[in-house]
C-alpha cells in the first residue's frame, strides 16, 4: 500500500531522498566490502566513507577528520557529554537546559545519581535561554555546557554562537545537540566555537541508524565504541551504506538550504496564520521566539490532543504531539511545562513539522481538515 | 573479483535488500510514531525480532537492537559491570578488538581481567579454567567461533562452570551465527552479541540477546526504545534486514553449512600441497568457512595484495584489526611464532562461492608461490 498521506511529522523522521537511496544501493550491492580491508573490495568502501565524511564535514564548515559517524543522535549526545566528562578531570558539574532531547535529560539523571551536578537552565514563556543564567551558572568546577540548537517540540533556537563563546572564554567544553538545526538553517563552525556537535541522519532525510559527531581539531574525546574504526574515535564496522547517504543528504541540504529555508518557513508561517483564524482559542507556543522554519507547536486550549491526531491520520495526515520519543501519550511534555504552559495545556499541544518535501497543497488540505476536526472533538468533549 | 573475506563482511543477499527496501521508501515512518506509519515500522521491528530470536533459539523479547557486533558486546561487558562492585573478569584469550576494548577500559577502573590460555590449535586451557573460578569471578566473556582461525570454543561448559558458581556469561555469537547452530539457552549464555553484515545482512545493525533476569546498564539511554536497554530511534530498515538474513540463514544454515564444508575440504587439500604451508588450528574444531594458513617465508600482507590484483579478496587476519603491521594476536596467543604468524592468509567461504572460485584461487596462489 502506498497510503498516500500528508506527513509532517518531520522532526520525529523524514524520508529517506532518492538521491540517498540510490547511494545506500550502490553500497550494499557494489561496494559491500568491509573498509578496514586491504583489498580493492575493501577500499572501494573506503572510499565511499570518505566522500560522506567530506560531504558532511563541508555542511557544517569542518575539516573531514572532525567528523566522527555514529549510530545516530543518542550516540552522539552519550559520546560528547561523557566524553567530556572524562577529558575534564576533577570537574563534576554540567550546565544544561530543562528543555533538552528525553534521551540527554535521561543520561544526565542517571549521571546524578553517580554524584554528578547539573545545572537545568530555565527558560522563558517563549522558550528562550537567558545567556545571563548561563554565564552565572559556569563554575571553575563545570566540565561541560550542553544546549540543544534548535528544539524538537517548538522549534525555538538557541543563541548557540553567543553560548559557545561564553563557555570558551571560561575554558569550558560545549557540546550542542543539533539534530533538529543542521540542514535546517546555515551553520559554520568555523564561526561558532563548539567543542562538540551531533547530529542524526534519519532528521535530514538521510536512513535511520546512523549520524555524525562534530569533535573540534584538537579535542581528544574519548571512544564509547572500542575499535581502530574513525581513528579510535569509534569502533564498529562502518556502516557504508548509512555513512554514504548521509554524505548524500548532507550535500543535498546544503545546495537546498537557501531555496527550502525561506520556502518552508513561508508555508509554516501560512499554516500558522490560518489555523489560527480558524480555531477558536488555538495559540503558537514560541512563536515571539526565533525558531527553526519548519516547526509548529500549536496549542489547542484545553482540547485534548490525541483525539485530534488520531482523526489526522485517519484523514491521512500524520503530525505528532510533542516528541515522537516520549509519545506514550499521557505525559504533557517537559518543554512546554517549562515555557509555563499548564498540564492541560501541554497535552492540547499538537505538532506539525515541515520538510524541503512539503507542498503548498499539502498545508492547505491541513488548513482544511483540521479546524472541522477540532470543532468535532469540541463537541464530543462537551 | 572473487570475494573470499566473509568474516570481515558479506555481500548484502537480494532477498535481504527486497526486504528492506519498503523500509528505505514509502515506510519511512518512526517507530515510536502513534499513526499508521509509525506502526508499521513498529510492527516490521518486532517481526525482526522474532527472526532473530529464531535464529539463536532466544525469546523475542530477549533480543535488543544495536548499531552492530561491536556495540553488543560493548554493552554487555560495560552493562554487566557497570551494574555490580569491581571484581575478577575472566577472558579468552583470542577475543575480538570489541571485546578486549571494553576489557581495558574496566581494567583500569578496578575490575581485574584473567586471560584463559589457548593451547596451539587455539582452544582454551579447561584446567586453568578451573583455578581462575576459584577466584569467584563477577562474570565471563569467550566468543563462540574465533574470527580469524574460525575456531569453535566449546561456551556450554564454560557457562555451566562460571553459573555454578554465580557469574555472568557474555558469549560472542558474531562470526559464529548463521555458520553453525547456536542456542541461547544451551550455551549457558546471559547476554549473546550478533552483528547483522556477516550474515548477509546490512552493516550498521546488530542485536544483544540477554537474559532479561539480568542486570545490564544501558550504554544509550533514553527515549525507552529496546525496553529501556538501548536509547535510539530504532534503525528501521536494517533492522527489518537483520531480521530477513537470520530467517534465511536458519532456513539455509544445513544446506550453506555442508556446501561450505565440501568446498573448504578441496581448498584445504590444494593447499597442502603447497610446501611449507600450515593450516593454523587444524586440529580443532572450526566453523565450515574459514581456513587460515601460514606458507613458510612469505608475507601475509604482500601476497593478500599480489592475491587482490589478481583479483582475489582474502585477508591476513581480522579486518578488524587492520592498520598495524603487528602480527596476529589471536595466533600470537596460540603460541605461533613471529615469522609465522606474519605469513598468515585467511580465507572465509561464502555461501555463494562456487567449486570454480576455489580452483582459481588454488591456481592462482600456486602461481605466486611455485
Amino acid at each position: 500500500m502506498s497510503d498516500v498521506s500528508v506527513y509532517l511529522d518531520n522532526n520525529a523522521t523524514t524520508a529517506v531522498a532518492p538521491e540517498c537511496v540510490a547511494t545506500m544501493l550502490r553500497c550494499l550491492q557494489e561496494h559491500y566490502g568491509n573498509p578496514s580491508s586491504k583489498h580493492r573490495t575493501g577500499e572501494a568502501a573506503k572510499r565511499e566513507t570518505l566522500d560522506g565524511r567530506a560531504r558532511v564535514a563541508a555542511l557544517l564548515g569542518a575539516t573531514p577528520p572532525e567528523i566522527v559517524f555514529t549510530s545516530g543522535g543518542t550516540e552522539g549526545n552519550h559520546q560528547a557529554i561523557l566524553g567530556a566528562l572524562a577529558i575534564a578531570p576533577g570537574r563534576r558539574h554540567i550546565v544544561t537546559s530543562r528543555v533538552e532531547h528525553p534521551a540527554t535529560l535521561a543520561l544526565l539523571r542517571h549521571l546524578e545519581a553517580q554524584g554528578l551536578r547539573v545545572t537545568y537552565l530555565p527558560v522563558d514563556g517563549q522558550g528562550r535561554l537567558d545567556l545571563d543564567d548561563l554565564k552565572a551558572s559556569l563554575t571553575d568546577d563545570t566540565a561541560l555546557v550542553s544546549l540543544m540548537w534548535a528544539n524538537n517540540e517548538t522549534g525555538v533556537l538557541f543563541p548557540i554562537a553567543e553560548a559557545s563563546a561564553m563557555a570558551a572564554a571560561r575554558g569550558i567544553l560545549f557540546h550542542t545537540d543539533a539534530v533538529q538545526a543542521v540542514g535546517k538553517l546555515p551553520i559554520d563552525l568555523r564561526e561558532v566555537p563548539v567543542d562538540f556537535l551531533s547530529l542524526s541522519g534519519h532528521k535530514l532525510h538521510a536512513p535511520k541508524g546512523v549520524g555524525a559527531l562534530f569533535v573540534r581539531k584538537g579535542r581528544k574525546l574519548p571512544p564509547l565504541l572500542f575499535g581502530h574504526q574513525e581513528r579510535g574515535r569509534r569502533g564498529s564496522t562502518e556502516n557504508v551504506p548509512g555513512i554514504a547517504a548521509l554524505g548524500v543528504a548532507a550535500e543535498l541540504a546544503a545546495t537546498a538550504l537557501a531555496d527550502s529555508e525561506i520556502r518552508i518557513a513561508r508555508l509554516r508561517d501560512r499554516l500558522e496564520s490560518e489555523l489560527l483564524a480558524r480555531i477558536p482559542g488555538a495559540a503558537v507556543n514560541g512563536r515571539g521566539a526565533e525558531r527553526v522554519g519548519s516547526t509548529t507547536s500549536l496549542g489547542l486550549g484545553e482540547l485534548e490532543a490525541e483525539p485530534v491526531l488520531d482523526k489526522l491520520d485517519r484523514a491521512g495526515i500524520r503530525a505528532s504531539a510533542g516528541a515522537a520519543c516520549t509519545a506514550s501519550g499521557t505525559e504533557p511534555s517537559h518543554v512546554l511545562l517549562a515555557m509555563g504552559l499548564s498540564p492541560e495545556a501541554a497535552l492540547g499541544t499538537i505538532r506539525f513539522s515541515l520538510s524541503r518535501y512539503t507542498t503548498a497543497a499539502e498545508i492547505e488540505r491541513v488548513v482544511q481538515v483540521l479546524p472541522e476536526i477540532v470543532r468535532t472533538c469540541v463537541a464530543e468533549a462537551a | 573479483m572473487i570475494y573470499l573475506d566473509h568474516n570481515a563482511t558479506t555481500p548484502l543477499d537480494e532477498r535481504v535488500l527486497e526486504a528492506m527496501l519498503p523500509y528505505l521508501g514509502a515506510f519511512y515512518g518512526n517507530a515510536s510514531g502513534l499513526y499508521r506509519l509509525g506502526r508499521l515500522s513498529r510492527s516490521a521491528v518486532d517481526t525482526a525480532r522474532e527472526q532473530v530470536a529464531a535464529l539463536v533459539g532466544a525469546r523475542p523479547a530477549e533480543v535488543t537492537f544495536t548499531s552492530g557486533g561491536t556495540e553488543a558486546n560493548n554493552l554487555a561487558l560495560k552493562g554487566l559491570a557497570f551494574s555490580q562492585l569491581p571484581g575478577l573478569i575472566v577472558s579468552g584469550a583470542t577475543e575480538h578488538p570489541s571485546v578486549m576494548g571494553p576489557l581495558r577500559l574496566l581494567s583500569t577502573c578496578g575490575w581485574r581481567v584473567e586471560t584463559l590460555p589457548v593451547d596451539r590449535d587455539g582452544r582454551p586451557d579447561a584446567a586453568f579454567l578451573d583455578d581462575v573460578l576459584g577466584g569467584a569471578p563477577r562474570f565471563a566473556t569467550l566468543m563462540l567461533a574465533n574470527n580469524e582461525t574460525g575456531v569453535i570454543h566449546d561456551v556450554a561448559s564454560v557457562g555451566e562452570k562460571i553459573r555454578e558458581r554465580g557469574g555472568f556469561f557474555h558469549v560472542d555469537a558474531v562470526q559464529a551465527a548463521g555458520k553453525i547452530p547456536v542456542d541461547f539457552k544451551a550455551s549457558g549464555a546471559h547476554t549473546l552479541g550478533l552483528s547483522a553484515h556477516k550474515i548477509y545482512g546490512p552493516k550498521g545493525v546488530g542485536a544483544l540477546i540477554v537474559d532479561r533476569a539480568v542486570p545490564i546498564e544501558p550504554l544509550l539511554h533514553g527515549g525507552g526504545q529496546e525496553q529501556g536497554l538501548r536509547g535510539g530511534t530504532e534503525n528501521v530498515a536494517g533492522i527489518v534486514g537483520f531480521g530477513k538474513a537470520a530467517e534465511l540463514a536458519l532456513a539455509e544454515l544445513d544446506e550453506r553449512s555442508s556446501r561450505l564444508m565440501a568446498l573448504r575440504a578441496r581448498l584445504e587439500a590444494g593447499l597442502s600441497k603447497l610446501p611449507g604451508l600450515t593450516i593454523f588450528a587444524e586440529r580443532a574444531e572450526r566453523l565450515p568457512n574459514t581456513v587460515q594458513f601460514g606458507l613458510s617465508g612469505y608475507a601475509g600482507e604482500t601476497l593478500v595484495m599480489s592475491l587482490d590484483r589478481k583479483g582475489f579478496a582474502v585477508s591476513s587476519g581480522s579486518a578488524c584489526a587492520s592498520g598495524g603491521g603487528e602480527p596476529s594476536p589471536v595466533l600470537t596467543a596460540m603460541g605461533v611464532g613471529e615469522e609465522a604468524a606474519q605469513s598468515a592468509i585467511r580465507v572465509s567461504l561464502g555461501k555463494d562461492n562456487t567449486e570454480t572460485d576455489v580452483e582459481r584461487f588454488l591456481e592462482a596462489l600456486r602461481a605466486l608461490v611455485l
